[in-house]
């Protein structure tokens, strides 16, 4: 075994250990009720976020096409777990519960994912400003199609819908999902995708199918924005066809571009920041809108790249950086390059 | 309503995404920005109207003035402020469209904390007897709405192809560079550009008062993003296609609406937005451009 791959493991063996000691810590104080229901609540809500933002980070940040209807395929994806719980006749109590849960999104996600495609393959064809245009058409489509469909209840949306969502299910599917990303783009298909991104028409004449890998990409991120979708109607327990509106796509997007277009961990740090400050800010809900334009417009001015930029926060780069702020010596290499 | 009624209807409407989606297709055809914010500049025009006849109740003919004025002010103030910046440096195309959606959300945000997220009624500001064409009666304000576009696609029409602005407006979105080189002061265009198109924006502000007389923060919204679609229907960057854009769009929503649903119509709209985009991206009357490597 060489020395690169032992480091690997290392780090492999380091974030898991942080994250079931995470999940250790999180799951024992909700069940002691040390963290009550409300926060244990916003909690969930954080880790469906993180899904959300990752998700729309593969199409945005990595693959670097403007998405503005990723609240779309969220919706479908509520939709259909949601309506897959309340008449398929699956247990909604005890233990199987957990089973008609996992088989709800993962339909959602599903559904998600085909409508993706459908939607992803004239789509992409376009680029830019038009894909941006034409992705939000297609968001507002599907909300005002939801609004429409007769079994889908209107305006009043679905109401009833079983709290199935329990803390265990978001924690270890945005895990999930979070590693699956990332393995996806160190893999050869994340390196064909980050090309596209860097240059299209060099890519292209690479020999890489860019179109292909556009649509993978477009697919992945509507199929995870499903799953949150499913897991989000799960844990509300009410959705309507409003909710899923430009805005909410937009939030995303706040999320993406505030923690670093292409940086995964960003996204999950802007996506914990992002649900946290309106909680801890009820009192400004009103600016809460107005602080993310405000936002949007000075990062864009003086940061386009986020806060992390492409970089990935990690353990192994904090210790390199801890190491050069206090003994003055430049590491090997730049903070924060090295894997998650 | 009779058919021809539905059509007169949606041409009345159609004229006012017509001169909204004028202002879109200046700014791409110059900066090359969608500039979400547009729709916006038309709400702000609504307020300024709402806030001088309403508020300080001045005459209508200087509220309109003043209307005009201060979007076109609104408009170069949001490309000085939010644009420039990033238009000099050469930044992605995705980093402007972000902030263009910031400044729309921005503008939207404040008129909704300033003057409250519910709609404000307004009088009627063009008297709206039916006048007798062709043996239908049609209301006043729908002949006043699509007269002042025509007037206002001619004016500009004569601005962009007579005047030394408009040449220089012409150069400036055929090579920046190259304007420039010639002693065209670029800035200065674009700014003229994006004041043009404001100004519009506000006279489509006034025509929407006349019609729907009724105002809210969210007035702008749905409807730039429908004069957005409007512009690449018709060939974004293009004059005449924005105007024959935005009376298809007029007369087909008007027809769905009246034919088909009420809530059915967004869909359409986007509808053809898609189609137009997977078909024939460039538009009715648009240029083609080939994309250098």
């Amino acid at each position: 075994m060489n020395a690169k791959m032992k480091k690997k493991l290392v780090s492999y063996a380091v974030n898991l250990a942080l994250i079931i000691a995470l999940y250790l810590v999180l799951s024992t104080l909700i069940d002691s009720g040390a963290i009550d229901r409300y926060y244990a609540g916003i909690i969930k809500l954080i880790f469906i976020n993180i899904i959300l933002a990752v998700s729309l980070n593969l199409v945005t940040g990595i693959l670097g096409q403007l998405v503005l209807g990723h609240a779309g395929f969220m919706s479908v994806g509520a939709y259909t777990a949601a309506l897959f719980t309340l008449h398929s006749g699956m247990p909604t109590q005890g233990p199987a519960s957990v089973l008609t849960l996992l088989v709800a999104i993962a339909l959602g996600g599903l559904v998600a994912a085909v409508i993706g495609f459908v939607i992803g393959v004239p789509a992409l064809r376009l680029k830019g400003d038009y894909l941006a245009i034409i992705t939000l058409g297609f968001g507002e489509i599907i909300r005002v199609i939801l609004l429409n469909l007769p079994f889908a209840g209107g305006a009043l949306g679905l109401r009833g819908i079983p709290g199935l969502t329990s803390f265990n299910a978001v924690f270890f599917i945005s895990v999930l999902t979070v590693y699956f990303i990332y393995a996806y783009l160190t893999s050869r298909h994340g390196r064909a995708v980050l090309s596209i991104r860097e240059d299209e028409i060099a890519a292209e004449a690479a020999g890489i199918n860019t179109t292909r890998y556009k649509i993978i990409a477009f697919v992945m991120a509507a199929f995870f924005a499903g799953v949150a979708g499913g897991l989000y109607a799960h844990h509300i327990g009410v959705i309507a066809p409003g909710k899923f509106d430009f805005n909410y796509s937009v939030e995303m997007l706040v999320m993406v571009v505030l923690g670093g277009m292409g940086s995964i961990t960003g996204s999950v740090v802007a996506a914990i920041v992002l649900t946290i400050l309106p909680e801890a800010l009820r009192a400004f809900a009103d600016y809460r809108m107005l602080l993310y334009s405000v936002l949007l417009i000075l990062m864009m001015l003086f940061r386009p790249g986020g806060l992390l930029g492409r970089s990935e926060l990690s353990i192994a780069g904090l210790g390199r950086w801890l190491k050069r702020t206090f003994t003055g010596k430049n590491g090997a290499k730049p903070a924060g390059k090295e894997g998650v | 309503m009779s058919l021809f009624s539905q059509i007169i209807n949606g041409l009345s409407v159609g004229s006012i995404y017509a001169l909204v989606a004028l202002g879109y297709s200046m700014v791409y055809g110059i900066v090359k920005l969608i500039n979400f914010a547009h729709g916006e500049l038309i709400m702000l025009g609504a307020y300024v109207v709402y806030v001088t006849l309403m508020l300080a109740g001045m005459p209508l003919w200087i509220c309109v003035i003043l209307a005009v004025v201060l979007t076109a002010i609104a408009g170069m103030l949001t490309e000085r402020l939010a644009y420039r910046r990033l238009l000099d440096a050469g930044a992605p195309r995705i980093s402007l469209l972000i902030t263009a959606l910031g400044v729309s959300m921005l503008l939207q945000n404040l008129a909704q904390i300033i003057f409250g997220s519910s709609a404000k009624a307004m009088p009627s500001i063009i008297p709206s007897d039916p006048v007798n064409f062709l043996g239908t009666p049609i209301s006043m304000v729908t002949v006043i709405t699509i007269l002042t576009t025509i007037v206002m696609m001619v004016a500009l029409t004569a601005l962009i192809n007579k005047t030394k602005i408009g040449k220089a407006i012409r150069a400036v979105s055929e090579d920046a560079d190259a304007a420039k080189l010639m002693g065209i002061h670029t800035g200065r265009t674009v700014a003229f550009t994006f004041a043009v198109g404001s100004a519009l924006a506000a006279i489509a502000a006034v025509l929407y008062i006349a019609t729907y007389r009724q105002i809210s923060p969210f007035m702008g919204s749905m409807l730039g993003l429908k004069a957005f679609v409007a512009a690449v229907l018709g060939g974004i960057g293009s004059i005449p296609g924005a105007m024959a854009g935005g009376f298809i769009m007029g007369v087909v929503e008007s027809l769905t609406k009246g034919y088909i649903s009420s809530t059915m119509a967004d869909a359409v709209v986007f509808g053809i937005l898609i189609i137009v985009l997977l078909f024939k991206p460039t538009g009715i009357m648009g240029k083609n451009l080939s994309e250098k490597v």
